[in-house]
């Protein structure tokens, strides 16, 4: 009596099985060509100027970024056009395969005189407590590494890069989630300052992967939306 | 001579005291008790899924059906509303009356003319049942205080009496009557079609006055201010059973076995499609396929070019094609089933309008992420 009943739902099971186009993810790099265009193959960019490298970045990092170009916060008319109707769930996945993608490292130091490094170095690994400047090392790791998983390490950038995120930040063409604590520096900062900042950074040796979140203080020195 | 004049005073007056007491021809509206079931609620946001009404009245990133969205339009700004039941700035004094002036008659509680960027010109099909489930629903969310900015309209669109002149011309309110020769089916979906899915307020051309054009209903066009092209839902040859399972999977998952949905079209299938069940699904399908074939208003402009140009630009093309799109789209443009569109006999790819093609390279990319599609 169940097999009379059972057997015809058990075909069309059958059948929808075979017939039903595969939901699996473990082609999400063959999903994610269409980034590759310009981020380079697994996250590697060969146009670090344009399109920086996302490849070994915090996976929380990553995703706050998609969710920024999604709503317009950092506006870019490409990668908003095509995360528009993403669910966060996908975006998630997409940030964790880069995460664990190997990082991209830019080898080759910019030239810089010993004066500007000094400044780099004193506003990086010390702050100015009179403008309520906190260390980067603070919050990025002593060696800048960057902490798991909201926190992006900083070392094997382009200096170029860095001194554009934080120039923007400054003018608001870059945006986090409120409190903005990257904006709220950026703008405590002259423009000799970000650049002398940018080539101390990207004058040190690649520090690693980012720390597991464990390293992180108890509390950051500055109320910041983009870390939970 | 003198009864002519006087006859154009007359009327010029009349004309004139109309525009200028917008309190004439209100009607008194039953206040029906709200619900407050979970029945009543669940079948109310399923209305609002079917209408979309999340995709203009909330901002993306903030608190649903907040309202704050800027809607671009020939005529200025429009700024959508707060659907909350926050008292101030939301919908928490109005009643089941209320609601239903806006819907049903494109009115707003104080009497006051709505904007037809709100598709009330659709949504008026919708019966009071259906629109007193939607309103249940929407009390029944958290209010959100969100004052409104205002719309930021130009001059003369800014004054009612330029709305009560286009409502003269464009819109008659009216119930949904359905038709005794059509399946259930068919009803439901033409229902579901001219009604809450108010598909016509993009897939029909509209006029300078930013109206209609009834004689090319659902022959798709330039959709204004959005710089895509909707795509034309009358068909010269009859789907066949085949195209139109396609077509249903294409609405419900956005993707289907040589199709992807993308553009507008894809917030629509995002925030409101996938969410149908299955029979409206199928029954929007039923009613589309039947629609009687409507020819677009005019051709789009189209280049010339002379055979030797057109040969260059085919030789650059392939190049392009083979170096960037063969890979996933297939050396013959035959796509991966649900995977990759295919390219080859594409409508959205052989349409006189070159709109979509370029925005979907400029811009395009992935589908929606649906229950059915989740990673695209």
């Amino acid at each position: 009596m169940i097999l009379r009943h059972s057997l015809p739902a058990f075909v069309l099971i059958l059948f929808t099985t075979f017939t039903a186009p595969s939901t699996a993810a473990n082609d999400l790099g063959e999903r994610l060509q269409a980034c590759a265009a310009c981020h380079g193959e697994k996250g590697r960019s060969s146009s670090e100027a344009y399109y920086p490298s996302i490849a070994g970045k915090p996976s929380g990092y990553l995703f706050r970024q998609l969710e920024n170009f999604q709503t317009g916060r950092r506006p870019h008319a490409i990668m908003r056009n095509m995360l528009a109707y993403l669910s966060d769930d996908y975006l998630q996945d997409i940030a964790r395969y880069y995460a664990k993608q190997p990082a991209a490292v830019i080898t080759g130091k910019p030239e810089a005189s010993n004066e500007r490094l000094k400044l780099g170095r004193q506003l990086v690994m010390v702050g100015d407590d009179k403008r309520g400047l906190p260390a980067c090392t603070t919050c990025h790791a002593n060696a800048l590494q960057g902490i798991r998983p909201d926190i992006p390490g900083l070392t094997g950038l382009r200096a170029e890069y860095l001194s554009a995120q934080l120039g923007a930040w400054q003018v608001g063409t870059r945006s986090a989630p409120q409190p903005d604590c990257m904006a709220e520096i950026a703008k405590k900062l002259s423009g000799d300052e970000i650049q002398a900042i940018a080539l101390y950074i990207a004058n040190q040796d690649y520090a690693g992967k980012p720390l597991r979140g464990a390293s992180l203080p108890p509390a950051l020195p500055i109320s910041c939306g983009a870390v939970q | 001579m003198r009864v002519l004049v006087t006859g154009l005073g007359v009327a010029m007056l009349a004309a004139t005291l109309w525009l200028f007491s917008p309190a004439w021809g209100e009607e008194e509206l039953e206040v029906t008790p709200l619900a407050t079931d979970a029945v009543t609620i669940e079948k109310g946001r399923y209305l609002a899924r079917a209408g979309n009404c999340i995709a203009c009245h909330t901002v993306p990133g903030e608190a649903e059906y907040s309202g704050g969205r800027s809607i671009e339009t020939p005529f200025g700004e429009i700024i959508s509303t707060n659907l909350t039941p926050d008292p101030e700035t939301g919908l928490g004094n109005w009643n089941t009356a209320d609601f239903w002036r806006a819907l049903h008659l494109g009115r707003s509680k104080d009497g006051r003319r709505l904007y037809p960027a709100f598709p009330y010109t659709s949504y008026t099909r919708i019966t009071r049942e259906d629109a007193d489930a939607m309103f249940a629903y929407f009390q029944s969310l958290e209010p959100v205080n969100k004052p409104h900015p205002g719309h930021a309209l130009r001059f003369p669109y800014n004054m009612q009496q330029a709305l009560m002149i286009w409502r003269a011309l464009y819109f008659e309110p009216g119930q949904f009557e359905a038709d005794n020769n059509r399946s259930k089916l068919w009803n439901r979906g033409a229902y579901l079609v001219e009604g809450l899915g108010h598909c016509k307020a993009c897939h029909t051309p509209r006029n300078a006055l930013g109206a209609l054009q009834s004689a090319s209903e659902y022959a798709g066009g330039p959709i204004p201010m959005q710089g895509w092209d909707a795509l034309p839902l009358t068909y010269s040859k009859p789907l066949d059973d085949d195209e139109a399972k396609q077509l249903l999977r294409l609405l419900k998952t956005g993707v289907s076995r040589d199709a992807v949905t993308t553009g507008p079209m894809a917030e629509v299938v995002f925030h409101s499609l996938q969410y149908l069940e299955h029979d409206d699904l199928a029954a929007i399908v039923t009613y589309i396929r039947q629609l009687p074939y409507a020819e677009p208003p005019e051709p789009p402009a189209q280049y010339r070019v002379t055979d030797q140009q057109r040969k260059r630009l085919i030789k650059q093309g392939k190049q392009v094609y083979k170096q960037y799109c063969s890979d996933c789209h297939g050396e013959k443009g035959q796509g991966e089933a649900y995977k990759h569109p295919s390219l080859a006999g594409n409508s959205l790819v052989t349409a006189a309008s070159t709109t979509n093609v370029i925005r979907s390279v400029l811009y395009g990319g992935f589908g929606p992420s649906t229950q059915g599609n989740p990673q695209p």
